[in-house]
């Protein structure tokens, strides 16, 4: 692999792949709050400016997010065989999990105890993604434009419903321009 | 149950997820069309209770795809519906992550990173209200959502303990 300016800690394939592991493992309701806490909070291997801008790559590329991020991750700090190593930690076990799980479904359907945890589980699950975009916003500057764009996305998706590719076609043009123009100054 | 085409269900499921930008909730529409609607697979009730199921299961939520295919065909059912998911991330991902890597200072590659964190911050937010919305039937649920929060911003604890607590309070009627 290309060596780059960029400082990067040594980590080891089994340490991407045990991470990956226990983001998916612990990952109820949403990857992204778990692979915040996981790469920055636990392991201190990316910042949250690196991080969020591998998640903004991850979601303009096809596929879940997360696996997206969980490539280009694996991919920085140990080439590609660390992309399948972080992969291999991600996707693994919750293809068991999911598989068990199916059995479970297929052998005894849904008992009312176990609907009624999964209603107050997925009311923590909105909550701990309410609060990793919280924790994440603070990489925004202190000016006007950002957090127009950053506003505008949330107004378009989150309260009109527009489709996501409308959303995007009509903000990220801008955005880039308006990047690549202060960049110039 | 009808013979399923295992080709078909891969094929059909590989040229969505190439077009899955946004991920996986921009597509789960038409993978119920294409399971419920067009192929009878599944029965509504029954795609219903395997995305939900799938979703409180560890790992992405995209991983129902994994579960629908276990309920048609097993193992080969699950490989017909979760490789599917894998190519989009190993080829065009690596690829740019590859570009990426070898030119971090490209201006291109800064502006674009630059210019859309703004919109990704505010796409997950909606992601967040939207969510909030959908699992909260009222005030209970949003006091637990907004709890966790608080409890989040605050305090290191473990979220697990907060997901024992949430599933306490279902199993208590509280929600």
């Amino acid at each position: 692999m290309e060596q780059t300016e960029t400082h990067k800690p040594n980590v080891s394939r089994l340490a991407l792949f045990l991470a990956f592991s226990r983001i998916s493992l612990s990952s109820f309701g949403g990857a992204i709050f778990w692979a915040r806490r996981e790469l920055i909070e636990r392991q201190r291997w990316i910042t949250e400016r690196e991080f969020i801008e591998m998640f903004t790559l991850g979601q303009l590329l096809p596929g879940p997010n997360v696996l997206n991020v969980t490539v280009m991750f694996g991919y920085r700090f140990a080439g590609w065989t660390g992309a399948a190593a972080a992969v291999a930690g991600f996707l693994g076990w919750p293809c068991l999990v999911v598989v068990g799980m199916g059995i479970l479904y297929q052998h005894y359907g849904t008992l009312p105890q176990v609907q009624q945890a999964l209603t107050g589980m997925s009311s923590v699950a909105a909550g701990l993604l309410l609060a990793t975009v919280i924790k994440l916003s603070v990489v925004l500057p202190r000016h006007w434009r950002p957090w127009l764009f950053g506003a505008l996305a949330f107004v378009g998706v989150g309260i009109m419903r527009w489709p996501l590719l409308w959303v995007m076609g009509a903000l990220a043009p801008w955005a880039v321009v308006a990047a690549w123009k202060e960049q110039q100054q | 149950m009808n013979p399923v085409d295992l080709g078909g269900l891969f094929l059909h499921f590989l040229i969505l997820w190439f077009l899955a930008i946004g991920g996986p909730s921009t597509i789960f529409p038409d993978i119920h069309r294409y399971v419920v609607d067009v192929h009878h697979l599944l029965t509504n009730a029954e795609f219903a209770e395997i995305y939900t199921l799938a979703q409180v299961a560890p790992g992405p939520n995209a991983m129902y795809v994994t579960m629908i295919g276990w309920h048609l065909a097993g193992w080969l059912g699950v490989a017909a519906t979760t490789i599917p998911l894998l190519i989009p991330a190993t080829t065009l991902t690596l690829l740019v992550g590859h570009l990426n890597e070898r030119y971090p200072n490209a201006p291109i590659g800064y502006a674009i990173r630059r210019g859309l964190t703004p919109i990704t911050i505010g796409l997950v937010f909606a992601s967040s209200t939207i969510l909030m919305r959908t699992v909260n039937h009222d005030w209970r649920g949003y006091l637990i959502t907004l709890l966790t929060v608080a409890v989040v911003l605050r305090k290191s604890l473990n979220p697990l303990w907060l997901f024992a607590g949430g599933a306490l309070a279902g199993i208590l009627g509280f929600v």
